[in-house]
C-alpha cells in the first residue's frame, strides 16, 4: 500500500474519515475545513467523476502547499462547467488558455515564479484525456523533457466529453462513442491499446508518475501530496467515470471506478524516476463482465448476442495488467487472515 | 467603468447557480432497525451499545445494555444469541461476537462496581413480584427505575430462579449471578425468600389503579397490600412420561436433578446415565452427569439431530465432553439397570414412528428431560384468569383476566429462555407503570429493517471473529469450572469494531467526501450530516457509497 493503511478500525482507511481515527489519520476530504477548491454551483452533470476528482486533488494540493497553488486548465468539461462567464467555481488562482496548450502555459507560470524567486507557490496543470493525450500531448512531452516544476493532472474520462463524447486516444477498445458506433464486425472503438500516457511519462524518467481513481479518495490524496514532495515534472493520471458518456448510473460513478481497479483494467500504481515503486493490490478480484455490463457504452458486447471474443480480449488486457503490476499479492490471503484474530486486536489498542 | 480590456462584468461565484433545482430525487438520512436488535428478545439496542463500545466507552455501552437488560454478565454467558444468528456480518465473514462483548461489558461493570441510579421520583405505588427468576427480577429492576416500590417474594432459598436451579455452574458461575442480583436488590428492591405466596387477590388493593397513597404512607407497607402484581413463577415442574418400569429402575427428572445440584448433596446417578429428551435441559443433565463422575452419559432422543430443540452450541459442547447420542430412539421399558429401546423412523411429515425393532441399553439411572410445566397453582381459581395448554393467557400488555395481575416468563405462551423472560419482565414493568397511571403502554413504532443488501460492504475491513478461549475437555468433565472464557479488553474492542452499524450512521464521512457537488454539510461529532438542498443535484452517490445503508433516495414532490 502506498499510503499508510490504518489497521483494523471498522472501516480503517477505506472510508473517507471516521471518529475512531486520530486527527493525522483523517483524509483531507473528511475535514470540515477542507478548501473546496471547486465550490458549490458548478454545472457538472449529476454524478460527475471529473468534478469530484478535481476537488479531491486540488484540495489535497492546497493542503500540501499551504494554500499556495495556481491551477492552469485546458479546455474541456472541467473548464466549461466551472467557469461560464462571469461566474467561477474556483477558489484558487486559476487560468485557462487553450485546449492544447495547458502543459506549456503551466510551464510558463512555473518559469515566471522562478524568475520572481517564489518557490513557495506551486503550479498544477490539468485537463481531460483529449487535452492531455491528444491535442496537448506535444506540450506535455516538452514539459516532461524540460522537467518543468509542474504537477500535471489528467482527468481521464476516456473520450471528448465536452463536445459530445467523441473518441480520444484514451478511449478503450470496444467502447462506443459518437464516433465509434456499435455497428459492424468490430463494433465500438477498434483500436486496441490507446495511449498509455503514464507509461509514456515514465519513459521520460521524470521524478514522479502515478495513477489513481475517484474510488480511492485517500489514495488520490496521497498521490497528490507525494507528488508535491518532488520538484520538477510530475504526472498524475486519474480515472474519472462520466455517467453521461459511459452510460452508467449517476450514483454508480465510484462503483464503476472501483470495478475498473478490481478487474485490473485500470492499474493503480506510482513510479519514481521511471521505475514503478508500488501498486495498489486488488482486494476483491472481479471479472471484466461486471464492469462492462453496467455501462451502456459496452451494451453491444452483450446484445443482441454476447461477443465473447471481444470480452475475452478485454479480460486478457486486465489479466496482463495484474501480472505486469503485481496487483494480486502472491501469498495466500486466507493464511494471513487466519492469524489476525487476537494478533490484530493488540495492534488496535497499542 | 474601470475594467481591463474586454471585461464587462464583475467576476461572480458559481454559488449563484443553485443546482438543487435539477433534482428529481433527494437523499434522506434514515435510522433503520438492525437485524440484531430486531432478533433480541430482551429488546436490547445492540448496534447502539456496540457503537458506544467501539471507542472504548465501556461504561456508556454497559448503561445502554442496562436500559433493557439488567444482566449483561449473565446473558453474556447463557443467552442463545438470536442476535448473532441474525447478524448481517455473517453474510460477509462471521457474525459479530455480540454475546462475548456483552459478557466483557457485564464483567467489566462488576469489576468496576458500576451501579444504576434510580432517577424517577417515588410514585407512591407498591408492586409485588412473585418469583425471583429472570423475568421477575427484570420486572422488579425496571419498576424500581420507574419509581415504584417493589417487593419480590419467592419460595426458594436463594434468588435467581432457573438461572440458579436450572443452569449448571459451568455455564453460569454463581458469583456472577449473585453479583448481578445483588445490584438490583441494592437499588431498593425488597427481597423476601422462602416465602410462598397464597391468595393473591387478598394482596391487591381494592380498585386496582386508583389514586396513589398520599402523605406519609406513600409507597409504605401500610396495609401490606399492593397496587399491582407481576407473577413470574416459571415452569419448573419436570414433565413425566409414562414408562413401564420395574421396581429396581432408578428414574428421576432433569429439573429436580439440576435443582439438587444446588443442595448439600449432589444427586447419585451411577456410572452409566441415560438422559431421555433432546432439549437444552437434556444437554445440561448429561453434561452435569459427566461432571458427577458418570463414565457414560447417553442422550436418548426420538428424532434426529437436526430436529433436536437443543441449541447447536449446547449439543456441540456436550459432544466435546464425551456425551453420546442415540438418535431415533424411544425408551419402552426400564428395569434393573437396563433400558429397552425401540428404533424409530421419521415418516414423511417428519414425525417419528415406531419400527418394532428393539435393542437394550445398560443404564444405572434414567433422567427424564421431556419438558417442563408451569406452576399455575397461584393463579388457579382467580376470577377471570384463563389457561390454555398449561399456560396463563395474558393480554398484549401481559395482564391476566384479573385487573392488576400481570404474568410473564415461562408461564405464559412463548419461547422459554432466560432472554425472553427478561424481555417479558421489561415489558410487564412498562405496562404495569402505564396501568398504574390509568394509561396504556404504547411502544414507539419500529424502524424498517436494515437488510444486508443495503450495506456497501466494500468499506469494511476484512476481520474474522475473535474466538473465545475454552476450557480444555479434560478439565471440563472433572470440574464445574466455567467452560467458556471471556474476552480481554483488546479482543472485545476488536470484536465490537467488527460491527457494521447496519442501518445507522456511524459518521464515517463518506457522504461528505464523495459528493461531487459539495452538497453534504458536516455538522460535527455526534451531529451527523445534512444535505444542502440548494445545491444537491440528486445524483445518489452518497446513498450508494454509504457503508451502513443509512441514506435513501426519495422522489421530490412534483
Ligand atoms: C483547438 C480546439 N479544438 C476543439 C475544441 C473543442 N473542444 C472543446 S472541449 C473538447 C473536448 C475535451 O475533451 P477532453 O479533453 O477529454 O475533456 P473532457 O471534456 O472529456 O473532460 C473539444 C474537442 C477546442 N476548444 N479547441
Ligand atoms: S453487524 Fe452490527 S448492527 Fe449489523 S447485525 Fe451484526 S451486530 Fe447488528
Ligand atoms: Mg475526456
Amino acid at each position: 500500500m502506498p499510503y499508510q493503511s490504518i489497521k483494523f478500525i471498522q472501516t480503517g482507511s477505506l472510508a473517507v474519515g471516521g471518529r475512531l481515527l486520530a486527527e493525522d489519520q483523517r483524509s483531507v476530504q473528511s475535514g470540515a475545513q477542507r478548501s473546496n477548491s471547486l465550490t458549490l454551483g458548478h454545472r457538472a452533470c449529476q454524478g460527475c467523476g471529473e468534478a469530484l476528482g478535481a476537488r479531491i486533488a486540488l484540495d489535497a494540493c492546497q493542503r500540501a502547499t499551504g494554500g499556495k497553488t495556481i491551477a492552469v486548465n485546458a479546455t474541456g468539461c472541467l473548464e466549461v462547467f466551472s467557469t461560464p462567464y462571469p461566474e467561477t467555481s474556483w477558489q484558487l488562482p486559476w487560468l485557462h488558455s487553450l485546449f492544447g496548450n495547458a502543459p506549456a502555459v503551466a510551464a510558463g507560470v512555473a518559469a515566471a515564479l522562478r524568475a520572481k524567486s517564489r518557490d513557495d507557490v506551486r503550479v498544477v496543470g490539468q485537463g481531460g484525456d483529449g487535452g492531455t493525450v491528444d491535442i496537448g500531448f506535444a506540450c506535455l512531452s516538452g514539459m516532461f523533457e524540460r522537467n518543468d516544476d509542474v504537477l500535471y493532472i489528467c482527468y481521464d474520462n476516456e473520450a471528448y466529453m465536452n463536445t459530445g463524447v467523441q473518441r480520444s486516444g484514451a478511449t478503450p477498445y470496444a467502447a462506443r462513442t459518437a464516433t465509434t458506433e456499435p455497428v459492424g464486425p468490430e463494433p465500438g472503438n477498434k483500436f486496441g491499446q490507446g495511449k498509455n500516457v503514464p507509461m509514456i511519462a515514465m519513459a521520460h524518467e521524470i521524478p514522479y508518475v502515478a495513477t489513481a481513481t475517484v474510488s480511492d479518495l485517500r489514495d488520490l490524496e496521497y498521490k497528490v501530496e507525494r507528488a508535491m514532495e518532488f520538484r520538477g515534472a510530475r504526472y498524475l493520471h486519474v480515472l474519472v467515470p462520466c455517467p453521461l458518456g459511459w452510460g452508467s448510473a449517476p450514483e454508480s460513478t465510484i462503483e464503476v471506478a472501483r470495478l475498473a481497479t478490481q478487474t485490473g483494467l485500470f492499474p493503480v500504481f506510482e513510479a519514481e524516476d521511471g521505475e514503478v515503486v508500488s501498486a495498489t493490490p486488488i482486494r476483491h478480484r472481479t471479472g471484466v463482465r461486471d464492469y462492462l455490463r453496467i455501462q451502456r457504452r459496452y451494451a453491444h458486447l452483450f446484445k443482441p448476442a454476447e461477443r465473447t471474443e471481444m470480452i475475452d480480449r478485454i479480460q486478457r488486457g486486465a489479466d496482463r495488467n495484474i501480472t505486469r503490476f503485481g496487483l494480486l499479492p502472491a501469498d495466500d490471503i486466507d493464511a494471513e487472515l487466519a492469524t489476525v484474530g487476537a494478533g490484530r486486536a493488540e495492534e488496535i489498542t497499542s | 467603468m474601470n475594467k481591463p480590456f474586454a471585461i464587462t462584468l464583475e467576476v461572480g461565484s458559481s454559488r449563484a447557480n443553485q443546482t438543487g433545482s435539477w433534482r428529481t430525487e433527494r437523499p434522506v438520512y434514515v435510522d433503520s432497525l438492525p437485524p440484531c436488535n430486531h432478533a433480541c428478545p430482551a429488546g436490547e439496542n445492540i448496534q447502539q451499545w456496540l457503537y458506544q463500545g467501539e471507542d472504548g466507552s465501556y461504561e456508556n455501552a454497559w448503561r445502554q445494555i442496562m436500559a433493557d437488560n439488567p444482566f449483561p454478565a449473565i446473558m453474556g454467558r447463557v443467552c442463545y444469541r438470536p442476535c448473532e444468528t441474525a447478524c448481517n456480518r455473517a453474510q460477509l465473514d462471521e457474525a459479530v461476537g455480540i454475546n462475548s462483548v456483552e459478557r466483557f461489558l457485564g464483567d467489566e461493570a462488576l469489576r468496576q462496581g458500576w451501579t444504576m441510579p434510580v432517577e424517577a421520583p417515588p410514585s407512591g405505588r407498591r408492586v409485588l413480584v412473585v418469583g425471583c427468576g429472570p423475568s421477575g427480577l427484570s420486572a422488579a429492576y425496571q419498576l424500581t427505575r420507574l419509581g415504584h416500590a417493589v417487593t419480590i417474594r419467592d419460595a426458594g432459598a436463594a434468588p435467581g430462579g432457573m438461572m440458579r436451579y436450572g443452569i449448571p455452574k459451568y455455564r453460569l458461575p454463581r458469583d456472577v449471578l449473585d453479583a448481578e442480583v445483588q445490584r438490583i436488590v441494592d437499588m431498593g428492591v425488597t427481597l423476601e425468600l422462602n416465602t410462598t405466596v397464597k391468595d393473591i387477590q387478598s394482596l391487591l388493593r381494592d380498585g386496582g389503579a386508583g389514586e396513589p397513597d398520599a402523605g406519609k404512607n406513600a409507597g409504605k407497607d401500610a396495609d401490606g397490600k399492593f397496587d399491582a402484581v407481576f407473577v413470574a413463577v416459571g415452569a419448573h415442574i419436570g414433565r413425566r412420561a409414562y414408562i413401564p418400569a420395574g421396581d429396581s429402575a432408578r428414574i428421576l427428572d432433569a429439573v429436580s436433578m439440576l435443582r439438587d445440584m444446588e443442595g448439600e448433596e449432589p444427586p447419585l446417578l451411577g456410572r452409566r446415565v441415560a438422559v431421555y429428551g433432546g432439549g437444552n435441559t437434556a444437554m445440561d443433565a448429561a453434561r452435569t452427569a459427566r461432571r458427577l463422575g458418570a463414565s457414560e452419559a447417553i442422550v436418548v432422543y426420538r428424532r434426529t439431530r437436526e430436529r433436536m430443540p437443543a441449541h447447536d452450541i449446547e449439543v456441540k459442547e456436550a459432544l466435546e465432553e464425551g456425551v453420546t447420542m442415540r438418535w431415533l430412539s424411544t425408551i419402552t421399558h426400564a428395569d434393573g439397570g437396563k433400558l429397552q429401546i425401540e428404533k424409530m423412523a421419521l415418516d414423511e411429515t417428519g414425525f417419528p414412528q415406531p419400527t418394532g425393532e428393539f435393542t437394550e441399553l445398560e443404564a444405572d439411572c434414567l433422567v427424564l428431560a421431556l419438558g417442563q410445566d408451569a406452576d399455575l397453582s397461584l393463579l388457579e381459581g382467580v376470577s377471570g384468569v384463563e389457561f390454555t395448554d398449561g399456560v396463563v393467557q395474558v393480554s398484549p400488555e401481559l395482564m391476566t383476566g384479573y385487573p392488576g395481575i400481570f404474568a410473564g416468563g415461562d408461564m405464559v405462551p412463548g419461547e422459554r429462555t432466560v432472554t425472553v423472560g427478561i424481555g417479558h419482565g421489561k415489558k410487564a414493568a412498562r405496562c404495569i407503570d402505564a396501568w398504574l397511571r390509568s394509561d396504556h403502554y404504547t411502544r414507539e413504532p419500529k424502524h424498517d429493517l436494515a437488510p444486508f443488501g443495503n450495506l456497501n460492504t466494500w468499506y469494511y475491513e476484512d476481520a474474522p471473529a475473535t474466538v473465545r478461549p475454552q476450557l480444555d475437555a479434560a478439565r471440563r468433565t472433572t470440574s464445574f469450572d466455567e467452560v467458556v472464557g471471556g474476552l480481554d479488553a483488546s479482543n472485545a474492542l476488536f470484536e465490537a469494531r467488527r460491527c457494521l452499524s447496519c442501518g445507522n450512521c456511524f459518521e464515517c464521512d463518506n457522504c461528505y467526501g464523495v459528493c461531487p457537488d459539495n452538497a453534504v454539510i458536516k455538522l460535527g461529532v455526534g451531529e451527523r450530516y445534512q444535505i444542502d438542498l440548494n445545491y444537491c443535484k440528486g445524483c445518489g452517490i452518497c446513498v450508494h457509497e454509504c457503508p451502513s445503508g443509512s441514506i435513501k433516495m426519495v422522489p421530490e414532490e412534483a
